[in-house]
C-alpha cells in the first residue's frame, strides 16, 4: 500500500479572482492528516471556489499550497493525488459500478489482482457488491453518492475532498449519509474538506469548520467554538441565532454590554469592546424561556404558532414590531401576550455596522 | 392506466358514469395540440411520400418495355451506370469521415467558453452559407492550373507542371470537406457539449491525463453522436451533384450516381430509368446508414450527463 500519510497540509494566503470579483481571498488554513474540516457558508461564499483550488481544477491567483515540505499548487490534478466527490456525482455514465470505482487505481496502474481486491473492498466498504455490474443510472442516488465515495477513496488518497455531496438527496438519506462518511473516514483514516451550506452538516461531521463569507473567512474552531462562541454577527446568524434584535447601545464592558430602546432592556455577552452607537443582541429561539425568571425580560404577542412535535415555534412580536422567534414545550395560541425572558449568558452582543448573515434577512 | 380508470364508474363526469370521449382521448395524449402536426405530416406525404411512391412503381415500368426488374437489370449489368455507386461511395464516404474526423477535436478544443468563441464558429460556420457554386468558384480560383497555388508553386520552383486539384477527384472532395465540415462541426460540438464537464473533472482528479480522459471518456460518450453525424454528413456528400460536374470529371473518375441519374431522366427523357436509379441510390444510402446505425446500438447510448 501507497503511503498515503502526511502530518500537514498547509493553505498560505490562497486566493482566486474571476475578472475583478475576489471568489477567494487571502486564506490561511493548516490541516494536520486525519482532520475532518468543513467549508462552511452560504453560496457564493467561495467555498466551492478554495475546493476547486486544492483540488487543482482552477489555478490560484495568489498564495500557494503545501503538503508536508512539498508545494503543490503549481501540479495539475492528476499529479495531485487527491480524491474528490462532486456535488453530482460525476459517475462515468457508460462504466459499471466496479469500472466506475477502478478507474482511479487503472490510472496508477495498479496489476489486476490488487487491483480487483482492493476494488471489492472498497465496494464493500460502502455495501455495493451485489450493484457491481450496474451502470451507474440504474442505481438509485443514496447508491450512486456510495459509488462515488469508493470511487474517491479505492487509491487512499492522501486529501478527499467533497463539495456538497449530500445536498441532493432526500433529508432522511442525508441524515444516514453523514454518518456514513464519518465512519469511513474515521475507519480508513482519511483526511478529509468537506464542502457545506449546512450548518447542521458542518457541526455533527467536523473537527474544524471554516466559515466563509464573500471569499473571505470569518473563523475558525471546533464545531464548539463556532456554534457558542460565533465571533461575528454573520457567524451567530449562521449558527441558529436566528433573533438578531438591533437596538442602541446603553452601556459596554469588555465582556458584557447593555442594550436599551424605549420599552426594552437586554443585557448580554459580548466578544471584546463595542465602539459603535448601534448593537444587534443575536438569540436562539430554543434560549428563549417562556414565563421564566431574570432580568431580560421581555413581553411580546404571538402573531403565528407553527407545531413541532413536543415544541412549539412560536412568531412574536415586541412592542414596536419586531420580530422574536421562540421555541419551546409552553403552549399558546396566535394573539396571546405573552412575558418571556432570556439568560444574559445565552445573550450575544455584536456591533450592528458588522455585515448580517443572509438568513437573518428573513426577518 | 386507462382501463383502471375506466372501471371505476362515476368517478369523473356527470354523464351516468361513462367519461367523455374527450377524457379518454386526452389520456391516450389525442387533444387538439395534436393539429399543430398537420401542415407537417400534409407537406411529407405531398413533396415526399407521394413522389417516392411515384417514383417507385415507374422504376418498374421501364419505357423500353421487359420486365418490371428490366431496369435494374440494365443498371446492374452496365458497368458505366454500375460503376457509379463505387465512384459516389469512394467519394461521399472518405469525405464524410474526415469532416467527423477534422470535426472532433477543432470542437474539443473549443468546448468550454473563451473570448473570441463566437468569431471563431462563425468563420468556422460561414462555407454553409457560401452555396456550392461559390466554393466551386473559389476552388477554381485558388487551385486551378493557372490559380493563385500553382502560381506560388512555379514561381518558386517547387514543382514543374502545374499540379492538378481541380477538374479531377480531388476538387469534387475539396469542394464537399468544404461545404460538408461546418456541418459536421456544428453537430460534433452540440454533442460535445451535452457531456457533463465534470466527468472530465472527476477523472483528472484521479489521475488521468488529457489522453487518458479523451480516450476513456470523453470519446466513448461521444462516439454515438459521432455515428449519427457521420450519417448526416455522408449523405450530404452521397448526393453530391453541383460540385461533381463544376470541379470535377463529371464524364469520368467523378461521375457520381446522381450524375447518372440525371443524364437518364434529362438528357435520354428516360424518367423510368431516372427513377431506378434514384431508388438505387437511396438504397445504397440506407444500406450505409443502417450499418452505422446497428454499430452505434451495440455502444452505449444513455445521456452524459453526471448524475447517469
Amino acid at each position: 500500500m501507497r503511503d498515503r500519510s502526511f502530518s500537514e497540509l498547509r493553505l498560505d494566503r490562497i486566493g482566486r479572482n474571476f475578472g475583478e470579483q475576489a471568489a477567494l481571498s487571502e486564506l490561511s488554513l493548516t490541516i494536520r492528516g486525519g482532520e475532518f474540516i468543513a467549508l462552511l457558508g452560504p453560496s457564493g461564499c467561495g467555498k466551492s471556489t478554495a475546493l476547486n483550488c486544492l483540488a487543482g481544477l482552477l489555478p490560484l491567483s495568489s498564495g500557494s499550497i503545501w503538503l508536508d515540505d512539498r508545494r503543490i499548487d503549481g501540479l495539475p490534478p492528476e499529479q495531485r493525488g487527491f480524491g474528490m466527490v462532486f456535488q453530482n456525482y460525476a459517475l462515468f455514465p457508460h462504466m459499471t459500478v466496479r469500472d466506475n470505482v477502478a478507474f482511479g487505481l487503472k490510472m496508477r496502474k495498479t496489476p489486476g489482482p490488487e487491483l480487483r481486491r482492493r476494488v471489492d473492498e472498497a465496494m464493500a466498504l460502502v455495501r455495493l457488491e451485489d450493484q457491481a455490474e450496474k451502470l451507474p443510472a440504474q442505481l438509485s442516488g443514496g447508491q450512486q453518492q456510495r459509488v462515488a465515495i469508493a470511487r474517491a477513496v479505492v487509491y487512499e488518497p492522501p486529501l478527499v475532498l467533497m463539495d456538497e455531496p449530500l445536498s441532493n438527496l432526500d433529508a432522511q438519506l442525508r441524515l444516514a449519509m453523514r454518518t456514513e462518511i464519518r465512519r469511513l473516514h474515521q475507519t480508513l483514516g482519511l483526511t478529509t474538506i468537506y464542502v457545506t451550506h449546512d450548518q447542521e452538516e458542518a457541526l455533527s461531521m467536523a473537527d474544524r469548520l471554516v466559515v466563509l463569507r464573500e471569499g473571505v473567512v470569518q473563523q475558525v474552531g471546533t464545531p464548539d467554538d463556532v456554534y457558542a462562541h460565533p465571533v461575528n454577527r454573520y457567524v451567530a446568524g449562521f449558527m441558529g441565532y436566528r433573533n438578531m434584535l438591533e437596538f442602541d447601545l446603553e452601556s459596554a464592558t469588555a465582556e458584557t454590554a447593555v442594550l436599551a430602546s424605549k420599552d426594552v432592556r437586554l443585557s448580554g455577552m459580548t466578544f471584546g469592546p463595542i465602539e459603535a452607537k448601534r448593537a444587534v443582541a443575536a438569540i436562539r429561539p430554543e434560549d428563549i424561556v417562556v414565563n421564566g425568571p431574570g432580568p431580560n425580560r421581555l413581553q411580546v404577542t404571538a402573531e403565528v404558532v407553527e407545531y413541532h412535535g413536543r415544541e412549539i415555534l412560536v412568531l412574536a412580536r415586541l412592542p414596536a414590531g419586531e420580530a422574536l422567534y421562540i421555541r419551546t414545550e409552553e403552549r399558546c395560541v396566535a394573539g396571546d401576550s405573552i412575558v418571556v425572558a432570556v439568560p444574559p449568558e445565552r445573550v450575544l452582543i455584536y456591533p450592528a455596522d458588522a455585515p448580517a448573515a443572509p438568513t437573518e434577512t428573513i426577518v | 392506466m386507462t382501463s383502471a380508470a375506466g372501471s371505476v364508474p362515476g368517478a369523473l363526469g356527470h354523464d351516468g358514469g361513462r367519461r367523455s370521449l374527450k377524457h379518454r382521448l386526452a389520456d391516450r395524449g389525442v387533444d387538439r395540440v395534436l393539429l399543430l402536426v398537420v401542415p407537417g405530416t400534409l407537406f411529407l406525404i405531398l413533396l415526399f411520400v407521394y413522389p417516392f411512391l411515384y417514383g417507385l412503381q415507374l422504376s418498374f415500368a421501364p419505357e423500353g418495355g421487359g420486365g418490371p426488374l428490366a431496369n435494374y437489370q440494365t443498371f446492374f449489368s452496365d458497368p458505366y451506370l454500375r460503376d457509379t455507386i463505387g465512384t459516389t461511395l469512394s467519394l461521399g464516404v472518405p469525405a464524410a469521415l474526415l469532416n467527423v474526423l477534422v470535426s472532433v477535436p477543432i470542437a474539443y478544443r473549443m468546448r468550454g467558453r473563451f473570448r473570441g468563441k463566437r468569431t471563431l464558429t462563425t468563420l468556422l460556420v460561414v462555407p454553409i452559407a457560401l452555396g456550392t457554386v461559390l466554393t466551386a468558384e473559389g476552388l477554381i480560383e485558388y487551385l486551378g492550373p493557372s490559380g493563385w497555388l500553382n502560381k506560388f508553386l512555379r514561381d518558386f520552383n517547387l514543382v514543374d507542371q502545374p499540379v492538378l486539384l481541380v477538374h479531377n477527384y480531388w476538387g469534387v472532395f475539396f469542394s464537399l470537406v468544404i461545404t460538408g465540415f461546418p456541418f459536421a462541426f456544428l453537430l460534433v460540438l452540440s454533442y460535445l457539449s451535452g457531456i457533463d464537464p465534470n466527468l472530465e473533472r472527476a477523472a483528472s482528479v484521479m489521475g488521468a491525463g488529457w489522453a487518458q480522459r479523451f480516450r476513456r471518456i470523453t470519446f466513448p460518450l461521444l462516439v454515438p453522436g459521432l455515428a449519427i453525424t457521420f450519417c448526416l454528413s455522408f449523405v450530404l456528400a452521397f448526393s453530391v451533384f453541383p460540385s461533381a460536374n463544376l470541379v470535377g470529371d463529371p464524364s469520368g473518375s467523378t461521375r457520381v450516381i446522381s450524375i447518372a441519374a440525371y443524364h437518364a431522366a434529362f438528357e435520354q427523357f428516360d424518367y423510368s430509368m431516372g427513377s431506378t436509379i434514384s431508388m438505387i441510390m437511396g438504397a445504397v444510402m440506407l444500406a450505409i446508414i443502417a450499418l452505422v446505425l446497428g454499430w452505434r446500438s451495440t455502444l452505449f447510448r444513455g445521456p452524459a450527463g453526471g448524475k447517469g
